[in-house]
This record gives structure tokens, C-alpha cells and sequence, in this order.
């Protein structure tokens, strides 16, 4: 058994803090579990505490106030044979509780050591989330409102599978600290310190308190109800299982394109009509004609409701600019999309080819409109005017023609979807041959 | 020509995975979501790891661990949640973990609006930090580039040890075009350089003619001490001024000195040009736009698109800007970079237009800017 203390870093803590024993009683834990110095890394924070790194030969990592069960999760996923140990103090528990309750839902086999003296030490006594109400410290009467946190029942709560509270008493601590390590899953171990330093001038009874302390027995080892699969082993397992991810779909060139400038389309339509769908099939089937492409999507922040906008640029030139401001085409399918772009019509241009629902009122205009009612004429739904518009801009648009269309569906659709969608392109193009433009 | 068709947000993602990046850690925020959901599909099957963490503070402080251990990390946010990451920021450029950092920008100021496009971050990523350390920033202006420059932004982070930011937009993060991945030239893949695992290693040293300390990784065989706060080269804390000294000074000159590799850029230079937009990220797109229906109409101007935004590319800049009369620098900001190049064009006027209301600065309103006859007083 090697001692893990290192003798260039003697203790630096006030005459009479228990942390210094916390330290020997780390280090016989360590020692008893045959641990050497790089299979355990010790990851600190801010405070008296946060020294903790220093007083041993191990790996160590110290950063900021509250946020080393981060660090220490990177760390045990990134090299799950290591040993992870996490010290905190009461200060970096509040200003990091985010962390400590992620981390007791998580159950990843960090231990986390909690050194609670009930107030901020290294910054002169202020009170802290474990302060009780009438102790005094240097927060003047602020911690007479605030209740004082139990942090065993918070990590119990929040799903730690092991949660202990201990006096600073070395033999039994370096036990506890033992069990603690051995655990499979996140460990909570909470010691409760005197700061001779700066808390216990002013609250002479915590130390008596102190001696007469019990041990709370509903904290002492393994929770039964939180006992689960580690996070790293379920994380490993599941992982293994995901299927790997498609490569990129590259797209052949194997249709012919009849535009020979930048063409600009706007779909205007509402969610719930695949608006960006039928953008992405555009693209796939310009792409498919060696045209390059760029397409934007404008809708609300929340879905399911309100306007669905999609831009597409198509062009045999390299594409700069990605705005649209006059479009060539506009599919007008919904009246969300066409009041959200209200301002495209006043500026459109005399030469911009309008394809329009019936039920879809549009600003006055002097371009040329195609007008469908999709459902009467055609038997097509709602949902299914966006393709349904693109098949009637393959029959009257060189940026569009039958072939390329076809393509693009078949990029962008899968069987059902596909299937449907031909469906629909069917129906306009046999409606095109009835009643030709 | 092999095209495919995405958007700049998964550019990214697959760059990453193609860089070796085994580590993702992120929040989910508009418009950055979608580069989590991609490494999501990517690293679990491959073995990597991509968590998904309580917030920004906890996604990058778990790739700041991750980093330590060895692996090539990456997280991704937009301007709320750089805010978060700036205690972690600071962390990773004092004690010189490598981490590349991808800002989607979404128009501030604060939550702003989610799902419109801004520049608006470009020095709250330079300064964002406490101490005021440089760090890397590059500016894709389009999903290629987000390729081409997520290996990059890799590359520099192992090399030279520290955060580097990729600026991308909203407009660039979820714009899908198509791109020829084929086409683009991407260098080698540059790993840390690791030093011998002696049990007297010392984590911050670095040798007379180094300008960045070896790594060793947290749990390997020789141990290693990473701190956030003043250290020496053993990673102890230390109050010794000189020591203090001469790691501030690397950490500056590390940057500084980085030379060709830290500016880059593509310039449209016409002989005789007197005017000069400088620009990067999208606007860079609407400028190149401009700037051939300018020359279209017979004025002759010339476009510099930085890439690298930081460290700023000082000689280059000083040394283009010395052919011109005029510079004229657009951004999707009320006027940020600007201040650099103020500073660098000595007696060279400088003009600035910026617009932050989450409109694309179209070709013509700097057609519009720039080719004012009345400027070329
Ligand atoms: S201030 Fe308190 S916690 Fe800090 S070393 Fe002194 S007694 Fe210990």
C-alpha cells in the first residue's frame, strides 16, 4: 500500500479544519483499494475545497466554481477505466446544482465528495445553501430567510444510487469513501466539516454539534429504489445498437436543364403542407439537371401552425447571393405564406409566373396566373399542393420539366410518400392534357 | 463534379466526424440545434460520443473533460448559449485545451430572434472572455466552406491549443445548397503533439523553440495536472510574477506568430481599383454578387473575404489596404469588425454599412454603398 499524498504539498488549512482529515482519509481509501496515482483523477472547483487536487499524486483537474461533475463527466465517458473523483463544497453545490441533480439523474460512475462546512470559508464566512437559519455569518441577516438545502435528500431525490453522510472521523469516512468508490453509478458522499476558520468563531455550538451529531441512517450506502444500469455502460450499449448514418446522397447528373440564368422560386404555403418538402424536391431535381441550388425555410419558431415559406434559387451559375426579392415563380398555396410575403407582390416582376390555389386570394397583379382548384379539379388534398404545385410547374416552366421531376421525387421520397406523390403528379399532368394552358 | 445537397449546419457536423472528432457535447438552441441531431446519427455508431448535456455551462465543460482525456472535441451554440459558455471559454484559453466551438449567430441582442440570421457576435467571441486571451475565429461564408473550415477550425485547435470559434449564421446554418464536396482542398489532419509519457512531466512546459506545451492525456500513464488558475509549468497554482509573465506572453505570441496559417481569405483584386469592400461570412456571398455587376457598370473595385477573422490578419490587411483609396467594410452588424480594420488602414478612409434586423444585405444595396459617386471624393 502506497500512499498517494504528495509530500511536496503539505497541507495548507487552518489549525483544526476538517478537511484535513478528509484528505487522509481519501488517501487511506485510495490505499486500501490498491489504487495507483494514474488509474484516479481528483477534479476540483473554487473554495478551501478546491485545493484538494493539489495534496495528491494523481491526475488532476481543477477549474471553475460548481461545474466539476462536468468536467468529470467528459472525462469517465471519454476514459470510463479511470477513477473520478469530484470535490465540491457547499458553495460550488449551490452555484452548481444544475449539475449535481443532471448528474444523480444520469448515474454515471463519478464520485462526488461533498464537503459541507455550511458557509463560504475561503471568501470570508458568507452563508451558503447549507447555512442554518441562525447561524451568523458574514451575509449579515440574509440566511434567516432561506431554508438550508440537505443535500443527501436532494441526491436521493434526484436519483443517485448511492448517498452517504459522514463525520470527518478518518477510519470510518476512508470506509465510507471505500464503499463509495466500489459503487457502480454515482456516489454521494457528504461529510459535514467544522471551518475553524471562519464559521465556527462565530457559532461556538458547531462544534459541539459536532460531537453529538447522529448519523442519519437513511444516508448510508446504496439507495435501493436508484439502483439501476450505469450510465456509461447503458450509454455504451445503446450506442453500439444505432444504425450507422446514410453517407451523403450525391446526386447524378442525368437530366437536361433548359433554364440558362438564375431562376428564383417562392412557395408560399402553411405548415402542415410540406412546403419544405416540395422546395427539396425542386432542388433534387434541378440538381439531377446539373443546376445548382440553394433553399431557405421561414416559418414560426413553434409548428403545426401559422405560414411555411421556402426560397429556392436555381441556377447553371454558381449561386452568391441566397435572397430572394422577385422571384421568377411563386406557388401561392396557402393564404399564411402569401401574407407573410405580402411585400414580394407589390415589387414582382411582369414576367413572374403565378401558380395559385382557388381558395387563395393573392394582391392584384399583371403577371400570368394559373389558377387550380386542387381538390375540385384534381382531387388532390391540401397537404398535397406542394407537389401538386411542382407538377404544374413541370408542365409550364423550363425550370421544371417532367423528367427532372421525376428525379427529384425520387431523390427526395421513400415508398408510401413516393407513391403518393406520383399519384398526384399523375393527376395534374392528365388535368394539363384535358385542359391545356 | 459530385454534388450533394446540405445545409451548413450539417457541413459541419460531417467535417467534424472527417476531422476525428469522437466528442460532442451540446444544448439544443435555434438555429444550432440541427448540427447536435447530426453528430447524434454520426458518433454513436461510430463509437464516438455525443451527449446532450444540462446546458451550455455542462456541454462544454463535459468536451473540456473529454479534451483533457485526448479526444478532438466540439460543441455547438448560438449567441444565448455562448454566453453561458464563457466561464469555459476563458478556462479552455488560460490552460490551453483544444476545443472548436461553432456559433450559429442568431440576431441579438440576447434571445433576439431565433430564427433570423445576424453577424452580431464577432467581438463578443474575441472578448468574451476574462483576461482578454486571444483566441481563433473563422468565418464560413457558405456550406462549403463550413466543410473546408471546420477542418480547419480542428486543425488549429490541436496545433495551437485553444478554443476555436467557427462564426457561422443562421443563413449559412440552415441555407441547404448544393455543393462539391470533391472540389474542396482539405490539408492534412493534424493531431496534438504528445509528449514522452516521463513520470516527471510538466504539463505547461514547452521547450526554447516551442511555442505551445506538449500534451499528455488526464489517465494516461504519466500523471497530468490541468488548472483554471495561474499556473506554472508544473500546473500547480502558482503567484510567482515572472512565471506568470512568460505564459501570458506565449499565449499571446503563440497566436500572433502563427503567420500564414492564421489568415485566411480570398481576394478579387482588379489592377487599378481604388475602392476595396472588405467583408466575410454571407455578406460575403451578396458582395461577390456586387461587386461583378459594379465592374459590370465600369467601376473597378476589389473584394477581400476574410476567412480568419481572428487573430486578425494585420499584415495582410495592411499590406492590401496600402493599394486603395477607399475601404468600405459591410457586415450583419452594426459595425464590429470595423474597429480592426480603423486601427490597421492608417491613413486609408474606412467606411462602414451594417444592418441587424435579420434581413440578408443584398448585392444591390451594396452595389448601392459602394458605388456612390459621391465617395469617390
Ligand atoms: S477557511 Fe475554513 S474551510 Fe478554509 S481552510 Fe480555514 S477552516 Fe478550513
Amino acid at each position: 500500500m502506497k500512499t498517494l499524498l504528495n509530500d511536496r504539498r503539505p497541507l495548507v488549512y487552518c489549525p483544526g479544519c476538517d478537511h484535513a482529515n478528509v484528505v487522509q482519509a481519501l488517501n487511506r481509501a485510495l490505499m486500501q483499494l490498491k489504487l495507483s496515482g494514474n488509474q484516479v483523477v481528483i477534479v476540483t472547483d473554487i473554495g478551501c475545497s478546491g485545493l484538494f487536487d493539489t495534496f495528491y499524486n494523481t491526475h488532476a483537474l481543477h477549474g471553475l466554481h460548481g461545474r466539476p461533475l462536468t468536467y468529470a463527466t467528459g472525462l469517465k465517458l471519454a476514459r470510463p477505466e479511470l477513477t473520478v473523483i469530484a470535490v465540491m463544497g457547499d458553495g460550488g453545490m449551490g452555484i452548481g446544482g444544475a449539475h449535481v441533480i443532471a448528474s444523480c439523474r444520469r448515474n454515471l460512475d463519478i464520485n462526488l465528495l461533498v464537503l459541507n462546512n455550511f458557509n463560504y470559508g475561503m471568501t470570508g464566512g458568507q452563508c451558503s445553501v447549507s447555512t442554518p437559519q441562525q447561524a451568523i455569518t458574514s451575509s449579515g441577516f440574509l440566511n434567516q430567510l432561506e431554508q438550508p438545502l440537505d443535500f443527501c435528500k436532494l441526491a436521493e431525490t434526484a436519483g443517485a444510487s448511492w448517498v452517504g453522510r459522514f463525520l470527518p472521523e478518518e477510519k470510518e469516512l476512508a470506509a465510507g469513501i471505500s464503499e463509495a468508490v466500489c459503487h457502480h453509478g454515482f456516489s454521494v458522499l457528504e461529510v459535514e466539516n467544522v471551518c475553524t476558520g471562519r464559521y465556527a468563531r462565530g457559532n461556538p455550538r458547531a462544534l459541539r454539534e459536532k460531537k453529538e451529531h447522529e448519523h442519519n441512517p437513511l444516508f448510508s450506502g446504496v439507495v435501493s429504489r436508484n439502483e439501476r444500469l450505469e450510465y456509461g455502460d447503458g450509454y455504451r450499449r445503446l450506442a453500439a445498437e444505432q444504425p450507422a448514418e446514410e453517407p451523403f446522397t450525391e446526386i447524378a447528373v442525368e437530366q437536361t436543364a433548359a433554364i440558362d440564368d438564375r431562376c428564383e422560386i417562392m412557395l408560399l404555403g402553411a405548415a402542415g403542407q410540406r412546403m419544405n418538402t416540395a422546395g427539396e424536391i425542386l432542388c433534387f431535381a434541378a440538381m439531377a439537371a446539373g443546376l445548382q441550388v440553394t433553399r431557405k425555410s421561414d416559418y414560426p419558431i413553434t409548428v403545426l401552425r401559422g405560414h411555411s415559406v421556402c426560397e429556392v434559387v436555381c441556377s447553371p451559375q454558381p449561386i452568391r447571393y441566397t435572397g430572394i426579392a422577385r422571384p421568377d415563380v411563386i406557388l401561392a398555396l396557402a393564404p399564411e405564406g402569401v401574407e407573410r410575403k405580402r411585400s414580394v407582390f407589390e415589387s414582382v416582376k411582369s414576367d413572374c409566373l403565378i401558380i395559385k390555389a382557388a381558395d387563395v386570394e393573392i394582391p392584384p397583379s399583371q403577371c400570368r396566373i394559373i389558377e387550380i382548384d386542387f381538390q375540385q379539379q384534381c382531387g388532390i388534398t391540401f397537404i398535397n399542393r406542394g407537389v401538386a404545385a411542382l407538377a404544374v410547374l413541370s408542365c409550364v416552366h423550363p425550370v421544371l420539366n417532367a423528367n427532372m421531376f421525376r428525379s427529384g421525387l425520387f431523390y427526395r421520397l421513400k415508398s408510401r410518400q413516393l407513391e403518393m406523390a406520383l399519384v398526384t403528379a399523375g393527376r395534374i399532368s392528365s388535368w394539363f392534357k384535358e385542359n391545356p394552358q | 463534379m459530385s454534388p450533394y445537397f446540405i445545409d451548413g449546419n450539417e457541413a459541419i457536423a460531417r467535417a467534424a466526424v472527417e476531422a476525428g472528432c469522437t466528442f460532442f457535447a451540446g444544448y439544443p438552441i435555434t438555429p444550432a440545434t440541427t448540427i447536435f441531431n447530426h453528430m447524434l446519427k454520426l458518433l454513436p455508431p461510430a463509437g464516438g460520443i455525443c451527449l446532450q448535456g444540462e446546458d451550455e455551462i455542462a456541454s462544454i465543460g463535459f468536451c473540456l473533460g473529454a479534451s483533457m482525456a485526448g479526444r478532438k472535441v466540439m460543441t455547438a451554440t448560438s449567441g444565448p448559449g455562448l454566453s453561458l459558455m464563457s466561464e469555459h471559454i476563458s478556462f479552455a484559453i488560460g490552460s490551453e485545451i483544444p476545443i472548436v466551438i461553432v456559433n450559429v449567430q442568431r440576431l441579438g441582442p440576447s434571445t433576439g430572434s431565433a430564427t433570423k440570421g445576424a453577424d452580431g457576435d464577432i467581438q463578443f467571441m474575441r472578448w468574451g472572455n476574462s483576461g482578454g486571451l486571444p483566441v481563433i475565429v473563422l468565418a464560413p461564408v457558405d456550406a462549403g466552406d463550413c466543410y473546408r473550415l471546420t477542418h480547419e477550425a480542428f486543425n488549429l485547435a490541436e496545433q495551437y491549443r485553444c478554443p476555436v470559434f467557427i462564426a457561422s449564421n443562421k443563413e449559412i446554418g440552415l441555407t441547404r445548397e448544393s455543393v462539391d464536396l470533391g472540389s474542396l482542398e482539405l490539408g492534412e489532419k493534424i493531431q496534438r503533439k504528445c509528449a514522452q509519457p516521463f513520470q516527471d512531466y510538466l504539463p505547461f512546459h514547452t521547450a526554447d523553440n516551442e511555442m505551445v506545451p506538449d500534451f499528455l492525456p488526464i489517465g494516461g500513464d504519466a500523471l497530468v495536472r490541468q488548472t483554471s488558475s495561474s499556473h506554472g509549468p508544473d500546473g500547480y497554482l502558482t503567484v510567482d510574477r515572472q512565471l506568470i509573465n512568460s505564459s501570458m506572453d506565449r499565449l499571446l505570441a503563440k497566436l500572433r506568430d502563427g503567420g500564414a496559417s492564421l489568415s485566411l481569405h480570398e481576394l478579387d483584386n482588379e489592377s487599378g481599383a481604388q475602392r476595396l469592400i472588405i467583408t466575410y461570412g454571407v455578406t460575403g456571398r451578396a458582395a461577390k454578387e456586387a461587386v461583378e455587376r459594379l465592374r459590370a457598370k465600369g467601376v473597378a473595385v476589389s473584394l477581400l473575404v476574410l476567412k480568419t477573422l481572428y487573430p486578425v490578419p494585420e499584415e495582410l490587411l495592411r499590406n492590401i489596404i496600402a493599394w486603395f483609396r477607399l475601404v468600405i467594410v459591410i457586415e450583419m452588424n452594426m459595425g464590429q469588425y470595423v474597429r480592426e480594420i480603423e486601427r490597421i488602414a492608417g491613413n486609408v478612409p474606412v467606411l462602414n454599412y451594417g444592418r441587424m434586423d435579420g434581413v440578408l444585405i443584398s448585392p444591390e444595396t451594396i452595389v448601392q454603398v459602394v458605388g456612390d459617386e459621391d465617395l469617390a471624393q
